[in-house]
């Protein structure tokens, strides 16, 4: 069975089933896949899944909302992370997460209206001499200071990135 | 046998007993908010904690077994300080608006808090502020005040098998929540309500409506009618301290009527009624080869709901009588009407229930207007009635005992035992005995219909034939009985029954999601035996010889399963989505 997300992409729920079968944990495997693919679990994925592995969507819905790598709304273009781990927070990084909230008129976790920004917080990035500390996809800044954040949001903001 | 000490207090008890449990025998009750006697432990709360003697270790004792030797101590300084502090902890994170709360004067938590003297709270307060839940207009999700105990989740997912409840998210932000995030209207709740009776707190608890009810009963233009579900009258004493099981019909009717009510019926009439069309749909399928078997009684809105959702290839089985109920509202508002020159536009009808699943049943169809009104205008729990009752300062204990209005109050013993698991099995064989025979069976009861286990399954011989019938409580157990029928469908091999009932609730509706709090099964054993006595107690116990049936069907229906009976007294289902959303 293919399904149709967003007009595009699609995924084989019936395969994914089929390869998981009667396996411990297929759920979260499965689920890891469909994350993958989409960036998401898409709410039509998830239905499907329920009828295919025979699993109340009450279950599945308790693991991906269990699971901070699991996501129910589609992500950003890109992905801020702001560090909040011990250095990073004394160091000033609840001042950038509150900066970036007010740039952008976005909680933590959600992804801006034009769906450019996904904003989350992320315990120790692994660099807290550098704190404090914030990565856009893999690219990380370090000793941030928040009248910095404009200069470096901009070019993503502009498309160059 | 397992030899220990509890407070110094020699105990012998079966293996794999907990020291929960085995504590009670000794006569000391280690307090627990998630622990229920019908539910597995899962140590969530974290208050029932003891110590081993000489040890330093607590134990949760919910899901500790007691152990050869052990010396258990259930109170020291050091427990009930850890024990405050817990309370104290749930306390910090809860609305604590006990007096605006469902659950006022009833409440686990309340009465914990209670008990341990908190007067004041150690820790920051932490409100949650998560949206409530009103959608299915039969149960209200305050998840503000779920103290996480897990017991609505266990229900819904194994004791009913329904899984429209879970715990979302994880650590502080854990919450229920409908099955993905959705409302309970639109998950695949079927009205049940045994969460909101097993909620410690008011967390869960039925959607109210009895300011509804007020305000027809002080509207000089409506003529507001009322009935009584059989379960009723052996659960409301428990809301003014009778013992388990008392049956208060008499008080019950003087109540009614002290409130207002112009005329007070009796569902169990109606459930005579309802035996009558479906023995003879029995008979007729039976016998006559007549449409499919085995039968299905539908009865239990929240078993119908269950099946038109999860099982809608058995839709053709079901027993298209209406519920009693529904049948007596119909009849309010047509027979009674006509026969005492009423309007039945001014009719409000009420029917108080064991039962949330019936404040949706009363619009589950177009079916449900069959008078050319709404056949029931409001259907309120046990619960609610109690209340509405202590409201309005009648001194029930002392009330005398009253008589319900004639004709659709009269009933036999078989309506009344329609209350308990096997009831309407019970009641329809007595007269599908005499549908058949043209004789009433010899012994009266049908004994092993009776009784607590999940799923009965027996024999009964009706003049040679032997009618295979299956009767299974709480929706775990439905799976088990339709496989079986399923599969022998499908390999067209020989049907496992012919006749199968199915009650959503574990007990039937003495144990029903809308009866007062606190139900074991022992108290649903109680609450049974109070049926059954009265059933003993009645000069008729054969809903065919009820004479004031006989009279509705000549004087207006004609006979079971005539032209009018099935324009008034039956309905149809169909299959519906689990998921709306």
């Amino acid at each position: 069975m293919d399904t149709q997300v967003n007009g595009n992409t699609k995924v084989d729920i019936k395969g994914l089933a089929e390869k998981w079968k009667g396996k411990r944990g297929n759920l979260i495997m499965i689920l890891h896949e469909i994350q993958n693919h989409y960036g998401y679990v898409p709410r039509e994925v998830s239905l499907q899944l329920s009828e295919v592995l025979d699993v109340p969507l009450a279950r599945i819905y308790e693991v991906i909302t269990f699971y901070n790598f699991f996501k129910l709304e589609p992500p950003g273009k890109h992905t801020i992370s702001v560090c909040m781990g011990t250095a990073c927070y004394l160091k000033g990084g609840a001042k950038l997460l509150d900066e970036i909230k007010n740039m952008f008129a976005v909680e933590e976790g959600q992804t801006t209206k034009d769906g450019l920004f996904h904003l989350q917080v992320v315990r120790c990035l692994g660099c807290c001499g550098l704190a404090p500390v914030m990565m856009i996809d893999g690219k990380i800044f370090g000793k941030v200071k928040p009248d910095e954040l404009m200069n470096i949001l901009s070019p993503y903001v502009k498309g160059e990135v | 046998m397992i030899q220990a000490k509890i407070n110094g207090i020699d105990i012998k008890v079966k293996e794999g007993t907990s020291i929960l449990d085995a504590a009670k025998k000794v006569n000391i009750n280690i307090p627990t908010l998630c622990k229920h006697p019908d539910l597995d432990a899962t140590a969530a709360c974290g208050i029932c904690i003891v110590k081993v003697k000489g040890g330093n270790k607590m134990l949760r004792s919910c899901c500790t077994p007691l152990e050869k030797g052990m010396d258990i101590i259930t109170h020291d300084d050091e427990l009930q300080e850890a024990r405050r502090t817990v309370i104290q902890l749930i306390l910090s994170n809860h609305p604590n608006d006990c007096l605006q709360c469902a659950r006022n004067n009833n409440c686990e938590l309340q009465r914990l808090a209670a008990d341990f003297g908190i007067r004041t709270v150690a820790f920051p307060h932490v409100a949650k502020e998560l949206p409530q839940d009103s959608s299915s207009k039969t149960i209200n999700l305050v998840p503000d005040k779920c103290i996480l105990c897990g017991r609505c989740v266990q229900v819904c997912q194994q004791m009913q098998d329904v899984w429209a409840l879970s715990f979302l998210e994880r650590g502080f932000q854990t919450r229920i929540s409908p099955a993905g995030d959705i409302n309970l209207s639109e998950s695949p709740c079927v009205r049940c309500g045994q969460c909101s009776a097993h909620c410690p707190t008011g967390a869960i608890a039925e959607f109210d409506q009895t300011p509804e009810v007020w305000k027809a009963l002080y509207d000089p233009n409506k003529y507001c009618v009322v009935q009584i579900a059989p379960a009723v009258r052996v659960a409301i004493g428990e809301a003014f301290g009778y013992p388990e099981g008392a049956n208060l019909t008499g008080k019950l009717y003087a109540a009614l009527r002290r409130l207002g009510f112009k005329a007070v019926f009796d569902t169990s009439f109606a459930a005579d009624l309802t035996v009558m069309e479906e023995a003879a749909e029995f008979v007729q399928r039976f016998a006559h080869g007549k449409g499919v078997l085995p039968l299905i009684t539908s009865c239990c809105p929240a078993w119908v709901d269950f099946m038109e959702k999860f099982y809608p290839d058995m839709v053709k089985h079901f027993s298209s009588a209406k519920s009693p109920h529904e049948m007596l509202g119909v009849l309010s508002k047509t027979y009674y009407a006509q026969q005492n020159a009423i309007d039945p536009a001014t009719i409000y009808m009420v029917s108080i229930m064991p039962c949330t699943a019936k404040k949706y049943e009363i619009q589950r169809s177009e079916e449900m207007y069959a008078s050319g009104y709404p056949d029931i205008n409001v259907s309120l729990t046990t619960r609610e009635l109690a209340r509405m009752i202590k409201q309005s300062g009648i001194d029930f204990m002392h009330l005398p005992e009253a008589q319900p209005d004639h004709v659709l109050g009269e009933y036999t013993g078989a309506g009344v035992i329609f209350g308990a698991t096997g009831g309407v099995m019970e009641a329809a064989l007595r007269t599908a005995h005499y549908m058949v025979t043209g004789t009433d069976a010899d012994k009266v009861d049908f004994e092993n219909v009776r009784g607590l286990k999940g799923v009965k399954e027996t024999e009964v011989n009706i003049k040679g034939n032997k009618i295979k019938i299956a009767i299974a409580h709480g929706l775990e157990n439905v799976e088990y009985v339709l496989r079986r029928v399923q599969k022998a469908i499908a390999e067209k091999t020989e049907l496992p029954y012919h006749f199968i009932e199915v009650m959503a609730c574990p007990g039937g509706c003495v144990g029903g999601g809308g009866q007062p709090y606190g139900a074991t099964d022992k108290l649903r054993v109680a609450r049974a035996h109070g049926l059954y006595k009265e059933d003993d107690d009645k000069e008729l116990q054969y809903s065919h010889h009820n004479p004031y049936i006989k009279k509705v069907y000549k004087e207006f229906l004609e006979k079971p399963l005539s032209e009018k009976s099935h324009k008034l007294l039956h309905t149809h289902y169909t299959g519906r989505p689990l998921y709306k959303k």
